[in-house]
């Protein structure tokens, strides 16, 4: 009775409850001709960027960090300085869009641009809810671990472009990085992907919901899970240039790395890119790991908590909530740990986090074939 | 010094530590003045000023390890420039001694200690910066802390700032 | 099959077919890179220049370039009063004004040949540590920065800005005091600074526990610290290296103990050294540690101070100041214990007037500094980083 009022609550603009039911909806919706319905699914991920990246990545980074601090963070616009956002928009809006007279004017001005879309283009295979996927592919997670290393072209064109030695330093420390980081990555993904049994993102969230909630997320499938999980947690950070791995921008080194010459929209737009991929990959290690949009919450006898706490509108919470969830250790981090040298992190990747990938994927086999 | 007045301890040390050099080098230095703030001697033949040094910091019972100290000094009434060395056998043998080197004013020269004390290379080089005098034998002899086109040696007694500077007045 | 050599452009190996010259392999030229590291860096603590000449990260030669900063402090001093002099010491060490104060003050009191009041000493010793530990928390706190650490930097200056509300308290400023004068002190101390600073202490003492946990204890701060940027005792003494930066090559010499001034012969505290089992001797995190642990002894000297010190009935702070202050003719160099090493000022006095002749600053940052071409040769770029901000300079005493 219950799961009947939730269910009938998430059902919006009376598109249905099932799979992928409201991104078809829309992608059939067809204006004058116009494929509009399209326009508007890509349309949501980035609002969802913009949105966010403004609330909790600048203020929010900004409250987090002053409380880790032991100060007070931005106070003086409005109310506990909540606009302070805007405040930033508008100073970067009226900003001049500086191009350095030496620079390499095309790649300069299209770095940013790449950077963005590579980080955005991810976001097409996140399953935001059951209903709403932007591309629902059958290699979602490949793509999704694929398209980010578009990232790397439009890192390496605005540092080469800058025509800075501390850019160029920023982006080929970047580059090195980011290719590094994606093997243990992608190993540990895939240690997913072999228990799901698939790299579809919907299916591998479906196989992760039952109705004891958490007990069915493929972190609590197998007992070597946390190591793949723990291990793409590290690689993520290193790819989307977090602390303690943020040597492509290290300040106290290079200035600001590959972005020192940039300012104004382009700087914001690099910067939403990363706010971007910080959401994307957070998404992705919920996805793989903690299922997604299914709740947590376990039915305990007549009172069905998982129940009543799944669905569309649900899903959407539950993901977004266990996305935030990683960004907030990102920043805990940040705000915590020193920096590792160039030659540590490469130590760490090759030497740490690869080989134990490969062990954690040879288990993860072992275990699927042979689980009792 | 007075007769029968009590003479410290350090000063003791630092006239125990002239008496090796004096036996040393003789009349190439000066007598020792041993004043209670700072005793010191004067090398009078300058050109023996880096052997003079290579023997404190090496000889065994003196082991000058440590230059505390090179201040260039503008001498105008003796048409001099001088550099005054504070050394010290630091963590060793504790004693203190302070050195006297002189040059004429134009055009002088001092040897380079820089290859004997390490300390000695920034300091020439602010002495030279400051006052002007040549340090014969210095690794790389040019102006520190002001800029590499400044006219003239600030720290003179007669020094007159230059009106421009790369076209922006200087005198305020 | 010959190779060509092509002036510096890599060597390239080609092959004859009847005329037409084919290459089989092309080395790829390398060159090295000069990269001015400031005046403008975040990590150069002030306008410092180092020209590094770099093959890729690795830098095979820095020249620091100085004097951005240069504020003429040895002429401004022979153009005033011995006391004059004192606020332009304050701008030398700026984070240490009173150290750098007290350095002087005992310098021309030793030329003087003059006594202070007992409570004088006692309140000058107190005010030099407070300032000591405010000056290491900058060290500390900026080291973290430098090794991307933004928060243990925070933890330092919430801390620091206590210190700083007490000198203000003392002396009416927060950096620039003006307050040990030659002779005696500006004023005497507040009604119940000394319990304040009490107060102080037994709150720092955790906090300098929690940063030790946040920062020192580190297992990243540690990787990135330690055995970089080794230097030997032998060749830093050679070098003239005074202060936590000697002592963190393993040379126990404090001026505090071993040229003793003023009352510090009747406290009780340790000349820390590193003793090799945390961090390689001479390493950069030997001399953070140094700095760490120098904190606490400062800790106790002040307790003891506090404890020992005389009562202030019919005490006036300026009765052994001169009233004219015209040395007799003579030299003298003295100096002190600063944050950063050995501040020494050499005065000469011609005895007939109330100016220095000459008044020489031996800055400690400048004499650390001096060793920096050494240290960074084959280092990566990160541990440049790392060793200037080990060496902990203060361009306003590098450039004077």
């Amino acid at each position: 009775m219950s799961t009947m009022v939730i269910s009938q609550f998430s059902i919006p603009f009376l598109m249905g409850n099932s799979l992928n039911a409201w991104s078809d909806a829309l992608a059939g919706f067809y204006l004058f001709g116009l494929p509009l319905g399209l326009v508007i699914i890509a349309a949501i991920p980035l609002v969802f960027i913009a949105l966010y990246s403004l609330t909790y990545g600048v203020y929010g980074e900004r409250k987090i960090s002053a409380f880790m601090q032991d100060r007070l963070g931005p106070m003086e616009v409005g109310k506990w300085g909540i606009l302070q956002t805007i405040a930033d928009i508008l100073k970067l809006l009226q900003k001049e869009d500086i191009v350095p007279a030496s620079a390499d004017k095309f790649l300069f001005v299209v770095g940013p641009g790449i950077l963005f879309v590579g980080s955005f283009l991810a976001f097409a295979v996140l399953p935001f809810s059951p209903a709403f996927i932007g591309a629902s592919l059958n290699v979602g997670l490949f793509f999704a671990i694929g398209i980010v290393a578009i990232e790397v072209v439009g890192i390496l064109a605005a540092g080469w472009g800058s025509n800075n030695k501390w850019s160029l330093y920023g982006a080929v420390r970047s580059v090195a990085q980011i290719v590094s980081y994606e093997i243990p990555a992608a190993i540990a993904l895939l240690c997913g992907a072999m228990m799901a049994g698939t790299l579809d993102m919907q299916k591998i969230n479906i196989l992760q919901s039952g109705s004891y909630g958490f007990a069915h997320f493929f972190l609590f499938h197998s007992p070597i899970a946390w190591l793949p999980f723990l291990i793409y947690f590290i690689a993520s950070l290193a790819e989307v240039n977090r602390a303690p791995f943020d040597i492509p921008e290290a300040e106290s080194e290079l200035v600001a790395g590959y972005f020192t010459e940039y300012s104004g929209m382009k700087f914001a737009v690099i910067f939403l890119a990363e706010y971007g991929s910080m959401f994307m990959v957070s998404a992705i290690i919920s996805i793989v790991f903690l299922g997604g949009w299914n709740s947590p919450l376990p039915n305990i006898g007549s009172v069905a908590l998982n129940d009543w706490t799944n669905g569309p509108v649900w899903g959407a919470f539950w993901i977004i909530t266990k996305g935030f969830f990683f960004i907030f250790v990102q920043m805990w981090l940040r705000w915590t740990l020193p920096r590792l040298r160039v030659d540590q992190l490469m130590y760490l990747c090759w030497k740490v986090l690869t080989p134990f990938a490969f062990i954690s994927f040879v288990l993860t086999a072992v275990w699927e074939i042979y689980r009792p | 010094m007075e007769e029968g007045k009590v003479i410290s301890q350090l000063v003791k040390e630092s006239a125990a530590a002239y008496s090796i050099i004096h036996e040393k080098f003789g009349l190439a230095i000066s007598d020792f003045d041993a004043n209670e703030t700072m005793p010191f001697f004067e090398v009078v033949d300058a050109s023996l000023w880096t052997e003079i040094a290579l023997f404190m910091r090496d000889h065994p019972k003196l082991k000058f390890n440590y230059m505390a100290c090179l201040t260039g000094v503008d001498y105008p009434a003796e048409e001099k420039l001088g550099i005054i060395c504070n050394f010290e056998s630091l963590a060793l043998l504790n004693h203190k001694l302070a050195v006297k080197v002189k040059c004429a004013r134009e055009g002088g020269s001092i040897p380079s200690v820089a290859c004997v004390w390490h300390t000695a290379n920034w300091h020439e080089r602010e002495a030279y910066d400051m006052f002007g005098m040549t340090f014969a034998g210095h690794p790389e002899l040019r102006r520190i802390l002001c800029p590499e086109d400044w006219e003239g040696y600030p720290l003179r007694k007669d020094y007159k700032v230059q009106d421009q500077y790369h076209g922006i007045k200087v005198p305020y | 099959m010959q190779e060509l050599d092509t002036a510096g452009l890599g060597s390239v190996r080609v092959t004859r077919k009847s005329d037409t010259v084919v290459i089989l392999e092309k080395d790829l030229a390398t060159e090295q890179m000069v990269l001015a590291m400031g005046p403008q860096h975040p990590s150069t603590h002030g306008v410092l220049k180092l020209e590094c000449l770099t093959d890729g990260e690795v830098i095979t030669q820095a020249e620091p370039y100085l004097g951005y900063l240069h504020r003429c402090f040895e002429k401004c001093c022979e153009n005033v009063d011995y006391p004059a002099v004192v606020p332009y010491t304050d701008r030398l060490d700026y984070l240490a004004g009173m150290n750098s104060e007290f350095a002087y003050a005992i310098t021309v009191e030793k030329l003087l040949d003059i006594e202070i009041p007992r409570r004088v000493e006692f309140i000058r010793v107190i005010v030099a540590e407070l300032n000591r530990i405010a000056s290491h928390l900058v060290a500390i706190g900026t080291y973290g920065i430098d090794l991307g650490a933004f928060t243990p930097f925070l933890f330092c200056f919430r801390d620091r800005e206590i210190i700083l509300g007490l000198l203000e308290w003392a002396s009416g400023a927060r950096m620039l005091y003006n307050y040990i004068w030659v002779g005696g002190l500006a004023y005497d101390v507040p009604a119940d600074f000394l319990k304040r600073v009490k107060e102080f202490v037994n709150y720092f003492r955790p906090k300098a526990v929690e940063l030790s946990e946040l920062l020192t204890e580190n297992e990243i701060f540690v990787k990135r610290t330690f055995g970089i940027g080794i230097m030997p005792a032998d060749v830093a003494i050679n070098y003239g290296w005074s202060g936590p930066m000697l002592r963190g090559s393993g040379v126990k010499w404090d001026l505090r103990r071993n040229d003793p001034y003023s009352i510090y012969p009747e406290l009780d505290f340790k000349v820390p050294v590193p003793d090799g089992k945390h961090s390689v001797i001479g390493d950069c995190l030997s001399r953070h540690l140094v700095r760490a642990w120098e904190m606490d002894e400062s800790l106790k000297i002040i307790e003891q101070c506090i404890d020992k010190m005389p009562s202030a009935e019919g005490f006036n702070s300026r009765s052994a100041i001169p009233k004219r202050i015209r040395p007799k003719a003579g030299e003298v160099y003295g100096r002190a214990e600063n944050p950063r090493g050995e501040l020494g000022f050499y005065i000469e006095s011609d005895g007939k007037s109330t100016k220095p002749v000459r008044c020489k600053a031996r800055s400690s940052c400048f004499v650390n500094l001096s060793a920096m071409k050494d240290l960074s040769k084959g280092q990566l770029i990160p541990d440049l980083v790392a060793i200037i901000g080990s060496i902990d300079i203060v361009l306003g005493e590098v450039d004077r």
